[in-house]
Parts: C-alpha cells; structure tokens; sequence
C-alpha cells in the first residue's frame, strides 16, 4: 500500500500559482443613502437589517454600492430567486463579499467546494456530501443532539440569567459538527475563532485575514493527518477517500470542504437557534402558545427560518450586463438577501409578522436551487430538538435587558450575546 | 387526484417529505420522491395541496383528474 502523501506538504502552498485576484481599498463608516452606499457591515444594519430592506424594496429593489469595489443589493424575492439559479451569469466563486475577488481562474471549484464551486464541478462535488446529510442519515444523530440540549440547561443549575446565545445555542452546531467530522468535542470552542474571522472580519485588512485563515488550515491539516494514522468512520475519513473522476480528491478540496462544513455548520444554527429564542422571550403571547400547543413546533420553526433567516450569500457578475433595468459590469458583487427575499409582501402574506402557524410558507433561508443548502436537514434537527427541550425545561423565560442582547454583523445574522431571565423548575 | 415532482426542479429542501411523508419520500440524496404510483388517497388532497404550495422550487404539480380508469 502506498503512504497518502497528499497532505505531506503545507495545503496553502499548493494554492500558490493561483493569480492574486483583486483587492479594492477597505470604506468603513455610517452610511449616507441605503440605495447608493449600502453596507452591510455597519452597526445600523447588523442591529435591524428589515426596515432597511423593505425600504429599499419600494424604492430602490436593487440598490448599489462603491464600497466593496462595488455590488448589488436585489430587495425583491422574484430578483433574488432569478439570480440564485441564473449560474451562467452570476458565480458562486466568492459567497462573502469582501475587499477581495478571487480571480476568475479559481471557478469552477473555488477555495470551498461546493459553495464556492459553478457547474458543472459544483454537482459532482455537492453529489458527495449528500448522502451524509439526508434527513435520515442526521436522524441518527437526533438523541445526543437531545441529551447535549440537556446537559447545557442542566449547567444553568439555578442561575437567574443565563445568555441562551453563548451558553446555549453555540454549543449545540458546534458539537454536532465536531462529532461528525470527528474532531475532539472540546476543540469546539476554538471553532469561533475560525468563523469569526471568515465570515465577520471581512473589513480586516488582508494580511490579518490570511493569517487567521492560516491557522485554520493548520488545524485541519492536523486533523486530517491524525485521520490518515487512525481512520474512522466520519466525514473527514470520507472526504480523505472520497474520489472524483477517478482520482481521490485533491488536498485543498479536503481541506475546503472541511472548512466549509465547519464555517456553514455553526455559526447558522447557532443564528436559527438564537434568533426563535429571542423571538419568543419578547414575545410572550407566541411563547404561551407554543407551550400549550407543541404540535405548533414545526410551523413556528419555518415561521422563524423565514422571518428571521440568518444567511445572506453573495455572488460575482460573470460580464457586463443589463440586467433587470440596471448596468451590471463584470465581478461586481451580489449581495443576495435570502432574508430580504423572505419578507417580500408581493411573495408572503402578512410578510412583516411573525405568525407561529402559518401554513404556506416557501421561504428561501436555505437558499434556491443548485446551492440548496446541504446542511437544511440536519439544521432543521438541531432547530427542533434544541427549542422543543429548552421549551420544555424552560417554558418561562423573557429578555433579561433588550439593550444588552448583540447581534453578528455580516453576511450569518443572529445574536451573538442573549441574556434571558428564566424560570427553571 | 395526482402529485408528481419534477425533478429538473428538485433540489431535496424535503417540505414535501416533511409534511406528507405518505405521499413522498427522499432518496439517498434527499431528493424527493413520489412513493408509489402518486394517487392522492381520499382525504388527503389538503395535505397534498399543502406540499405543493410550501415547496421551495415548485418542483410539485397536482393533476386533478381523477383517474378512474386505472
Ligand atoms: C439554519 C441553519 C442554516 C442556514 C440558514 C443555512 C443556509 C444556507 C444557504 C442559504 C445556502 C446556500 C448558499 C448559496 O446559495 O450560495 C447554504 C449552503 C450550504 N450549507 Fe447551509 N445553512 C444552515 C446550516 C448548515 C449546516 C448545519 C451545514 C452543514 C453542516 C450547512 C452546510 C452547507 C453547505 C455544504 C452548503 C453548500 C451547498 C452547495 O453549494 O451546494 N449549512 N446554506
Ligand atoms: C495561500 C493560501 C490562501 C490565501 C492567501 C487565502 C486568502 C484569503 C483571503 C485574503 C481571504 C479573505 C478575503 C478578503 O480579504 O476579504 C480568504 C477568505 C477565505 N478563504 Fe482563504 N486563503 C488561502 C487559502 C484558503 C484555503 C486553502 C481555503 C479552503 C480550503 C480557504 C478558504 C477561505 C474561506 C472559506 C474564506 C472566507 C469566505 C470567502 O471569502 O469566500 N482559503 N482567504
Ligand atoms: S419540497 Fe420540493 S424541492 Fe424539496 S424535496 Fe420536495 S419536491 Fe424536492
């Protein structure tokens, strides 16, 4: 048998004979006009992004930016669907939009595969990972995800206060995540590190970034060459075996692909879980009633997806282009609101509100088309199992002080910092 | 009365196999799936009519003959 050597060397020297890509001068600040200026970095937006939105949705359903080297905000749910599954002429090459553009050379696969990928390579390698994440196959991971549930609430002991953002819902993807790539449980804390730098610290200035990227790296790399030593039965150990077209998966597809899974995997559910607690602690009219009437779980679940959807994705214009009553110029940025689509009136019904029992509820917060979120069932588990035990364990519990609760700013909304003041039993 | 997925459409969100599973199932890679022929049995047309409109793609039509001749 010959040794794997694949992952001998340093993977991000294997990325160096890739061209550099564009960087474009980092604008910070308040933001004079949502329609011509917009950022979604600012503290304005990350606080309450929907009044924005739906402003801009009747006056300007797709507004512009300079900052970013410049990009599209489309308002509208008909404009973002058609750009979501429109992969000719909008790339997944780069889903965060930041101060820098890989270069186009990087498509089909991207640093990421498959979010980063374009078809035809996207399929083949979103085609491995489904299996592992079918409804069926996360079911099994249903009764430790319930037993972790309880064991954060048991930590409470009889604490007045607890922050159901850091103590509670951050734990909950984390270990999931860990236990399925096979990572060390207590390892999941240094996770944060990672994402924040990823998906938060997009105005950092590019040395930093690359820096922090750099220990991410490093710590996959470890991962994977304890996996080549001792193989066992999780994602990593796939992914390390995994073929395409005949060849076992080049090292920086293992590593991207890992990174992804973390990346998307936490700081998501983290948000869903976040954002229906949050909910339901200011809103005590929905939260008595869900405690009365628990068969409601799977509409209010939905009901908080769409009105509170925690991911936003971004896209490249492939070429210059007119494109539904505007001039697109090529590798400007998308920026595409699944939140905003969500809430758009000409699509749902009392789009504004939060209503725990709506019926007909086709929302996009795990994205439309080719890209459908990979993660959609596994997140929809850790969303039910992770409200339906805190209900039950928790079911009075309110916002221990509204100005202190944080929320991520960036393009994976949901609060980072929740203080809620409980009645345990 | 009849449901079908199109499958071009399809891109495994699973609403339909979460709202109806006996009328829709997933495959090994969480797309959906018509189980058996696709009749909607009596008393379950609101249900089936539910998965249509919840589906993300619209990937679910309804024929609403009723196919007596099978
Ligand atoms: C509530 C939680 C989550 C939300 C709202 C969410 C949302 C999304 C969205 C909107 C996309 C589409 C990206 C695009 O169009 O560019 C996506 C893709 C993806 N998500 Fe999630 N996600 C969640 C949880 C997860 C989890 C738990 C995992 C896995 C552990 C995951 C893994 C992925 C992957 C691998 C993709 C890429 C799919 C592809 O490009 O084919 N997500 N997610
Ligand atoms: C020499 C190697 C690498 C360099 C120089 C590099 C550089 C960067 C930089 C500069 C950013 C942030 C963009 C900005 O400035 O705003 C970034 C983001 C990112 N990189 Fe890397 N990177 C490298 C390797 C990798 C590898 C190997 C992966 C995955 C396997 C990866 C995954 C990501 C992800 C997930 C992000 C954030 C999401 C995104 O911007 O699409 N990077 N990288
Ligand atoms: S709800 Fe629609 S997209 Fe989802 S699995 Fe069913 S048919 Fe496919």
């Amino acid at each position: 048998m010959t040794v794997d050597d694949r992952f001998s060397q340093d993977i991000r020297e294997t990325r160096t004979d890739l061209p550099l890509g564009t960087r474009n001068e980092i604008i910070t600040g308040p933001v004079s006009d949502w329609a011509t200026n917009f950022s979604h970095l600012e503290p304005e937006w990350a606080a309450d992004p929907y009044p924005i939105q739906d402003d801009l949705r009747q006056r300007c359903p797709i507004a512009h930016t300079d900052r970013f080297g410049g990009g599209w905000l489309p308002t509208r749910y008909e404009d973002v669907a058609a750009i979501a599954y429109d992969t000719e002429r909008f790339s997944s090459r780069s889903i965060i939009m930041s101060n820098f553009r890989p270069p186009l050379e990087v498509a089909p696969v991207g640093g990421t595969p498959p979010i980063s990928s374009d078809p035809p390579f996207h399929h083949d390698a979103r085609k491995l990972l489904l299996p592992a994440f079918t409804k069926a196959a996360v079911a099994k991971r249903e009764a430790a995800t319930r037993a972790l549930c309880h064991t954060l609430i048991d930590a409470f002991e009889d604490q007045p206060v607890v922050d159901a953002a850091r103590d509670y819902a951050q734990y909950i993807p984390m270990r999931v995540i860990a236990d399925m790539l096979g990572f060390p449980p207590q390892d999941g804390p240094r996770f944060r590190e990672f994402i924040e730098n990823a998906l938060e610290g997009v105005n950092l200035p590019p040395e930093e970034r690359i820096a922090r990227m750099g220990k991410l790296f490093d710590y996959l790399l470890a991962q994977i060459r304890d996996h080549l030593d001792h193989p066992r039965e999780d994602l990593t150990t796939y992914l390390i075996n995994a073929e395409l077209y005949g060849h076992k998966l080049d090292p920086s597809h293992v590593a991207g692909t890992m990174a992804l899974l973390l990346i998307a995997g936490i700081d998501t559910t983290w948000s869903a879980i976040g954002a229906s607690l949050w909910h339901l602690a200011k809103t005590p009219h929905d939260r008595e009633r869900l405690v009365a009437e628990p068969e409601l779980l799977p509409t209010a679940m939905e009901e908080f997806l769409r009105a509170y959807a925690p991911v936003t994705m971004a896209r490249l214009v492939k070429e210059d282009m007119h494109w539904n009553g505007v001039e697109m110029k090529a590798d400007d940025w998308i920026l595409l609101s699944f939140p905003a689509a969500n809430r758009d009136p000409q699509q749902f019904d009392r789009a504004d509100e939060v209503v725990i029992d709506r019926q007909v509820n086709r929302h996009a917060a795990f994205g439309l088309g080719i890209h459908r979120c990979v993660g959609s069932h596994l997140a929809r588990m850790e969303l039910r199992v992770a409200l339906d035990v805190w209900l039950e364990r928790i079911p009075d519990f309110s916002l221990a002080d509204p100005a202190a609760v944080t929320w991520a700013a960036g393009q994976v909304r949901g609060p980072r910092t929740l203080p809620l003041r409980i009645g345990i039993g | 009365m009849n449901v079908r997925i199109e499958s071009q459409r399809c891109h495994g969100h699973g609403r339909c196999y979460d709202l109806a599973p006996g009328l829709f199932a997933e495959d090994d890679e969480g797309y959906g799936q018509v189980i058996a022929d696709g009749v909607v049995p009596p008393g379950k047309e609101q249900t089936a009519r539910l998965t249509m409109a919840n589906c993300p793609e619209r990937a679910i039509d309804i024929s609403e003959e009723a196919r007596d001749d099978r």
